[in-house]
């Protein structure tokens, strides 16, 4: 009788790219819930926009590239760095923005490098960053976190109405504000203690209000992902350990100046940033000492950009710049091979 | 810390041990053909010293070992050869070996048996013994056991000796099964090991899923002093590296061997044939094989080598519907073989037949670095950036990467969500830096060789310019020499036509 031969091992475990992927969108559903709750429909258009943009960019330079279509539409990659983007735009971002966030995501920041597995950059954040500097007066507009079913609160098709760039008499300047971290540097700049800024409506109890719900949400989403390994551990923990060390010096320092470590930790995009961002596994480090590394480097430079640069949030600059230096972590932090002398 | 020391990365994967591991070890019958490969083992391929239409006696010596790393090959049984030519082997490469085709005459008659008192033989007599016996390591590697039998300087005194009983690899239970019904026998062996070598202590690991091999082996060794130790049974725990690690904490150097940490390790089957080769005369012609997998009734089989594939499944009642590949090995890491039709070798541990419905092929994806490969490497290698340079042919950098402290046990395909076939791309980078490397060593040769020649040419010239200064006397312009004349005889490099000028003078 003859046979088939291929190389060993001849079982597998039961993984894909796609069940990596397909982990990440259920991670992210308690904190996209929060979302929508404080946010509104807006939240779900964009989710649904950005879905269907990145799909038909995807499709189309596969096409151009020759690659089979169903294999890689089918392993959820688009569709994860999509969510990933549209999670972080303004609920009521007009779709021309998500449209062009998610093209240059995917076209430039991932096919142009070389497709799945070769962007040096997170696409994700690629797109973000395009869309911060192009258009900045779109993407500081975000909404007060009135809550799903308050008066205040848009309906579905008034929402749709906005996105698609109509008013429908609907005067915007009532419903959007300031971000948090917003409102904390503009008023730092104003000489006010951070006492006193956190006495402003815009807080919760630890961070924004509205906003500490869907991070609670995503910090769920994130133990999961680290719990089913989908996620290195190292990273949030070094993003968040990097990020709480240095706003804990600062804030001992001058408490009144500089907001305190759980603040930090608990605002902005740090901890969606640390759990579904920075372990991105294609633009982060590799190695297990080199991952708590790359993810201490982004929570420092997060805190930098927070503090002392020209953006209130600074998650997507951070991820950018360590993914540059993720190849150069990985080579000076190989780990000892076995039987090799420690040292 | 106390033993066991976990090594890093490994699996927990399927075991399947319990189809095959039911039943006793089934006696072997004679097949009426048996074809015996002359490469059994690591090194040299043995010589043969018999030939077509010799009659041979079972447990003669067929196969001479050639050189220091080289066993000896015996007759599975009496009969007549028939052939000494090149037949299928079971080898990755799927390329035909020498092999010594025996008729048997049905009477599996031996040859005189001579066993030897070990105690009282010099250490390089025993080890001459052994390897004419045929001695090789049965755990699959077939490494001559009369080599690793000789510290020869490596280091003073032997810290442990270990046994290996691990046996990690899924659906496998030839030791397991020779644990529980020839632990007596395993033991002896041992006791030659340790006179020879002298360990400071005797281990033996066994993975804890074999409570029974645990207790049989337990109870033969009480008394000796030997220490069976279970441990874990994470895959590749019985890879000699790991298993070192696993009860002595202690870490063979790269590019090193085991004794320059003091330690030597042996399969519980090879101290089984040592015994019999010393005790009983016997040398190697027959091994335990599991047949398993996708088989009527899966067992182990106390094989004569040589015998086909197709005869030990026979006997395990056939196939079942929809075999589609055939393993010799584990599933981790054996071969595929293109047919059944190839003998059983002392390297046959295991015959895995694979039915369709446990077979997937899912496509191959680009690597996303997610760094799994990293996390189960035994070796504590980064599986992803060797998989990087091999693809890219940068031999260099891999080796950079140590590629050479890759021991192949497949963990990172294991897990690999992009399904990568990894552990080929490492294979495939081993070949072509072996071949580079060969290609260095031939071109240098040339080098020497054409430099060599040259020198050569050059003094023979010398020698024979010199002799015609010496005979002719200095020239005048003669009617031939007209092309040449005006240059000066001065010169070397115009010499030479010169002088091939005035010998065709001569020969005219």
């Amino acid at each position: 009788m003859r046979f088939k031969t291929v190389t060993s091992p001849h079982v597998l475990a039961d993984r894909s790219v796609g069940q990596v992927m397909r982990r990440v969108l259920y991670a992210m559903t308690p904190g996209i819930v929060a979302l929508v709750w404080f946010f509104g429909w807006g939240v779900l258009i964009n989710l649904a926009l950005a879905t269907v943009v990145a799909l038909v960019a995807e499709a189309a330079v596969l096409t151009v590239r020759g690659k089979p279509l169903a294999l890689y539409l089918g392993d959820y990659s688009a569709v994860t760095t999509a969510w990933l983007l549209a999670v972080a735009l303004p609920p009521l971002a007009p779709w021309w923005l998500t449209t062009i966030g998610v093209v240059s995501a995917i076209v430039i920041a991932k096919h142009l490098y070389g497709g799945l597995g070769y962007n040096p950059f997170n696409p994700a954040m690629v797109g973000y960053v395009v869309l911060l500097i192009s258009f900045p007066r779109e993407m500081s507009a975000w909404l007060i976190p009135y809550g799903v079913g308050q008066p205040h609160a848009l309906g579905l098709l008034d929402t749709l109405r906005i996105i698609m760039g109509g008013t429908g008499g609907i005067t915007l300047d009532g419903l959007t504000g300031a971000t948090p971290l917003d409102v904390l540097r503009t008023k730092l700049g104003l000489g006010l203690t951070v006492t006193e800024i956190r006495n402003s409506p815009v807080f919760g109890i630890v961070a924004g209000h509205g906003w500490e719900w869907a991070t609670l949400g995503f910090l769920a989403g994130g133990l999961w992902l680290v719990f089913t390994r989908t996620a290195a551990w190292q990273i949030p923990v070094g993003m968040l350990g990097g990020l709480a060390l240095i706003a804990t010096i600062f804030h001992l320092v001058d408490p009144l100046r500089y907001a305190p470590p759980w603040f930090q930790v608990w605002s902005g995009a740090a901890i969606y940033g640390a759990f579904f961002i920075a372990t991105d596994p294609v633009t982060a480090s590799t190695t297990a000492r080199g991952r708590l590394i790359y993810g201490a480097g982004i929570g420092v430079l997060v805190y930098i950009i927070r503090s002392f640069g020209g953006y209130p949030d600074g998650v997507a600059f951070a991820v950018l710049l360590m993914n540059i230096a993720a190849p150069t972590i990985d080579l000076y932090t190989q780990p000892r091979v076995f039987g090799a002398r420690s040292g | 810390m106390t033993p066991p020391f976990p090594f890093h990365g490994g699996l927990k994967t399927v075991r399947h041990k319990t189809e095959s591991n039911r039943e006793t070890i089934l006696p072997g019958s004679v097949p009426e053909r048996l074809v015996v490969p002359l490469r059994q083992h690591v090194g040299a391929i043995a010589k043969p010293l018999v030939q077509a239409g010799d009659r041979v006696l079972k447990g003669q010596m067929i196969g001479q070992p050639d050189g220091y790393v080289s066993a000896a090959v015996h007759a599975p049984t009496s009969g007549r050869v028939v052939a000494v030519d090149q037949q299928p082997v079971p080898h990755p490469s799927g390329l035909p070996d020498w092999c010594v085709t025996i008729e048997s005459d049905g009477q599996d008659r031996w040859i005189e048996r001579t066993p030897v008192d070990y105690q009282r033989m010099h250490p390089s007599d025993l080890r001459n013994f052994v390897r004419n016996a045929g001695v090789v390591g049965l755990g699959g590697a077939v490494f001559p056991s009369a080599v690793k039998m000789n510290l020869s300087g490596h280091c003073e005194r032997l810290e442990q000796l270990i046994l290996n009983g691990a046996e990690c690899e899924p659906w496998m239970t030839c030791d397991d099964l020779i644990m529980r019904e020839r632990a007596v026998e395993i033991v002896a062996g041992i006791h030659i090991l340790a006179h020879l070598l002298q360990p400071r202590e005797v281990l033996i690991g066994i993975e804890d899923d074999k409570p029974e091999a645990i207790a049989a082996m337990n109870a033969a060794c009480s008394g000796t002093g030997y220490q069976v130790r279970p441990v874990p049974t994470r895959y590749p725990s019985g890879g000699a590296k790991q298993l070192t690690k696993l009860l002595t904490n202690k870490e063979a150097p790269v590019n090193g061997r085991s004794t320059d940490i003091g330690v030597q390790c042996f399969n519980v089957a090879t101290a089984y044939t040592l015994h019999r080769a010393v005790a009983h005369g016997e040398p190697v012609i027959s091994r335990i094989v599991t047949v398993t997998g996708h088989i009527a009734q899966p067992r182990n089989i106390d094989a004569l080598l040589g015998s086909s594939f197709a005869d030990l499944i026979a006997r395990c009642g056939g196939y079942r519907e929809g075999v589609e590949r055939l393993i010799m090995g584990g599933p981790m890491m054996g071969f595929a073989m293109h047919s059944d039709g190839v003998p059983v070798t002392k390297a046959t541990n295991c015959i895995l037949a694979v039915g369709a419905d446990a077979l997937v092929e899912p496509p191959v994806m680009p690597c996303i670095r997610c760094g799994d490969c990293v996390e189960v490497c035994p070796a504590n290698l980064l599986p992803q950036q060797l998989y990087w340079h091999a693809r890219a042919k940068e031999f260099d950098k891999i080796q950079d990467y140590h590629l050479f402290s890759c021991i192949e046990c497949g963990c990172c395909s294991y897990v690999c969500p992009s399904h990568i076939p990894l552990v080929q791309y490492y294979r495939y980078a081993k070949n072509e830096i072996w071949a580079l490397e060969k290609e260095k060593q031939r071109a240098e040769l040339a080098r020497r060789r054409h430099q060599a020649r040259m020198e050569r040419l050059e003094r023979e010239q010398r020698e024979r310019e010199a002799k015609l200064r010496q005979k002719a006397p200095p020239r005048t312009a003669s009617p031939l020499d007209g092309a040449t004349a005006g240059q000066s005889p001065a010169e070397p490099a115009l010499a030479a036509p010169a002088s091939i000028a005035v010998n065709v003078e001569r020969s005219e």
